[in-house]
């Protein structure tokens, strides 16, 4: 029964894949967030969302490898209302969760889409992992990738997929660039080759500019999600 | 039935949500209730005589085209710990996006239609089941298996065990799953005939007691 589809993929079960729904409503961008362990991932969403959140209606999901951590760092520091922060959990595979088995985490967006919709922005906060972890195109529309220079200035020579091909890579906290030896010259060198015309944004959360080259990068997202 | 059907439905790598469920090994591994391969083979012998039976009696109930609202209903029954209802309901749900995506059918657009927020998991494998061509006892094997693989596999993350040590264990159960698949078929086709009373609904407390304490761990790794 059932086995002769004339058209094999009638609709999509990521279903909100679509930009607009059957319903004429567009849904949120969502923006995964990916990284290394430390590479400040979390400060990075915080960030974020203090700046854009007067302009943007936005959700945050994170998945922690032990749960809960970075969801609870979020209400701490009170950056949104807890009822647009989701937590997912992992099984001690972040990768899987964002990448091979997206189920979990298109739950979470659609739940906080239906619970404190409309949203402009939904952000999906990878666990901390390794430099090969990248976001299934069904879960996410864009992903940045989030490594910084305590981690090695070689990060970005040794490439990968994350640092290769992710939408934005933000190469984070600058001003540790000195204390640790890196060469923020040599890293932008070997990002621009690993990645072609694909934007790096050197951060530091800290100096004067802190997050906002990064929240343009959202904004103009945002801006062409519009017209989609 | 196609065997290789069976095959996708059944493989770990099908996206369902699977994976970030122990099937109650991470409590096991905690009390030191599971700490090697033998008592990794205890743990899954008594998951799969207990809710693994429970779990292919309902999936083969609902290939068999049993209305899955009074499955659901049966399996609500048979499921004690609000825990256990809840990551239920989400893995149908879950299973269920999946399933309508690999294997388009009415009748799983109907079930989500009916459960926005999830049926029990073992009624949607047996309703996907249907869609994909196999029969009560495929689905029977499939939930069986599934009561078995997903501890042995949380296993092999949470304790670092021997990756051949696990398969081994779960190839050592397979005369066992057989005849737990089986029982299961046979319970549900009486089922058709004599009303769900019919299907299995054997339980082990500790299992129900320690998926509802995990629930409410602060810091862990799955989501049951």
């Amino acid at each position: 029964m059932h086995l002769d589809h004339g058209d094999s993929y009638p609709h999509r079960h990521t279903h909100s894949a679509e930009p607009v729904r059957a319903d004429g409503t567009r849904r949120a961008l969502r923006v995964g967030l990916g990284g290394p362990v430390g590479s400040g991932k979390t400060a990075t969403v915080a960030a974020l969302c203090r700046a854009l959140r007067a302009e943007l209606s936005m959700a945050v999901v994170t998945n922690d490898i032990y749960t809960r951590e970075d969801a609870e760092f979020l209400l701490r520091e009170a950056v949104l209302p807890p009822e647009r922060i989701a937590a997912v959990e992992t099984g001690a595979c972040p990768h899987t969760a964002i990448r091979d088995d997206i189920s979990a985490n298109l739950e979470a967006v659609e739940e906080l889409e239906e619970n404190v919709g409309p949203l402009d922005l939904i952000l999906v906060e990878s666990g901390g992992d390794n430099l090969t972890a990248t976001f299934s195109r069904g879960l996410v529309d864009a992903q940045i990738f989030v490594i910084d220079v305590a981690g090695g200035d070689d990060i970005p020579r040794k490439g990968g997929p994350g640092v290769t091909t992710a939408d934005l890579l933000i190469v984070n906290k600058t001003d540790l660039a000195p204390h640790v030896g890196s060469d923020l010259d040599r890293m932008a060198r070997d990002a621009a080759e690993q990645r072609g015309d694909l934007p790096v944004a050197f951060q530091s959360l800290r100096g004067p500019e802190g997050v906002a080259p990064v929240a343009d990068w959202v904004r103009a997202r945002i801006a062409a999600w519009a017209v989609r | 039935m196609s065997l290789a059907a069976l095959l996708v439905l059944a493989d770990g790598r099908f996206p369902a949500g699977g994976h970030a469920h122990s099937g109650g090994a991470e409590a096991a591994c905690k009390a030191g209730r599971i700490h090697d391969a033998a008592t990794l083979a205890e743990f899954c012998r008594g998951r799969l005589h207990t809710s693994g039976l429970v779990a292919a009696g309902l999936a083969a109930a609902a290939a068999h085209g049993l209305d899955p609202a009074e499955l659901d209903t049966a399996a609500d029954a048979r499921t004690p710990p609000p825990a256990l209802r809840l990551a239920a309901r989400r893995l149908g749900r879950q299973l269920l996006r999946a399933a309508r995506a690999t294997w388009p059918a009415a009748e799983l657009d109907a079930l989500a239609a009916a459960f926005p927020r999830g049926a029990h998991q073992p009624v949607v494998l047996g309703v996907t089941a249907r869609a994909a061509g196999l029969g009560p006892l495929d689905a029977a094997h499939v939930a069986a298996y599934e009561s078995v693989s997903g501890p042995a596999t949380a296993t092999v993350r949470l304790l670092g065990l021997d990756p051949f040590e696990a398969s081994a264990v779960l190839a050592g159960l397979a005369p066992e799953l057989d005849a737990v698949s089986g029982r299961a078929a046979s319970a549900a086709l009486l089922a058709r005939h004599e009303g769900l009373e019919a299907l299995p609904a054997s339980s082990s407390p500790l299992l129900d007691i320690a998926a509802q304490a995990h629930a409410e761990w602060p810091v862990r790794l799955f989501a049951s």
